[in-house]
């Protein structure tokens, strides 16, 4: 395997405050590390509706950026209640937040769709009872 | 246009980011649904928005958008203050409705998105 880096983070799921912190962390890192503003761009929003996700559905979890010669991938877990039906989750518009969350600004069905549209590769794993890992990949040079 | 022109435009007060007023924006959104602005927003640098809370100012840092605009006099909490400072970004508030704050920017020559 070829040299990367990794940013992890744990997600505070008590606090919906704090929710995006490691999105915001991530983007600075990025930063630093020179890559292209859009490929950040991309990478940051896919983050931060996971992040999101996991602070309303999950109760936090952990989430690793790696960071590859020629792709970056996201990888986040929870130990949540799981999705019982992927597809129907995946479908714009379809939500399971409740009306606090969605005063909020959130929980308009968009999550999952969007990070799929952010990234160049997405695949859920999840239980119902047990969590979520949902992994996405940004290439580099595409 | 320059952040300065959007708050006299819209008669609006500075909250905070008021070293940053110089800074030329192409183009803006209004929404109260962050999903819907993290879904559909593509290089707008403005975000007006009634919704007052911290993941306001995170969805419009994700975005690269550079200036919040606070509709129908809705006003930011100290804790988002905070935040704006830290990331940079401009808070402005002012008294208009959202379609009327738009309305302003865009018969101004603020345009919004090219479907």
């Amino acid at each position: 395997m070829s040299d990367f880096i990794d940013f992890h983070f744990d997600v505070d799921g008590e606090n919906f405050v704090s929710a995006g912190q490691a999105s915001v962390q991530i983007k600075k890192n990025l930063r630093e590390l020179g890559l292209p503003p859009e490929i950040i761009r991309r990478i940051s929003i896919a983050m931060y509706e996971g992040e999101i996700n996991m602070v309303i559905h999950a109760n936090g979890g952990v989430a690793d950026v790696l960071v590859n010669e020629d792709k970056i991938e996201i990888v986040l877990e929870d130990k949540g209640p799981g999705i019982a039906d992927i597809d129907l989750a995946m479908q714009e518009g379809f939500s399971t937040a409740t009306d606090r969350v969605r005063a909020l600004g959130f929980g308009a069905g968009m999550g999952l769709p969007n990070m799929k549209r952010y990234t160049d590769e997405m695949k859920i794993e999840s239980t119902v009872g047990v969590g979520t890992k949902i992994t996405m990949c940004v290439y580099l040079n595409k | 246009m320059k952040i300065k022109t959007l708050t006299e435009l819209l008669d609006a007060e500075i909250i905070c980011g008021a070293e940053h007023l110089e800074r030329d924006v192409q183009s803006a959104c209004g929404s109260d649904m962050m999903s819907d602005v993290l879904a559909y927003v593509k290089n707008q640098a403005v975000l007006l928005t009634g919704l007052v809370n911290s993941q306001v100012i995170r969805t419009a840092e994700m975005m690269d958008m550079i200036c919040i605009v606070f509709v129908r006099s809705k006003r930011p909490t100290s804790e988002m203050i905070e935040i704006a400072n830290e990331c940079g970004m401009v808070m402005l508030c002012t008294e208009k409705r959202m379609y009327d704050a738009c309305g302003i920017l865009y018969s101004n020559g603020l345009g919004g998105t090219k479907v």
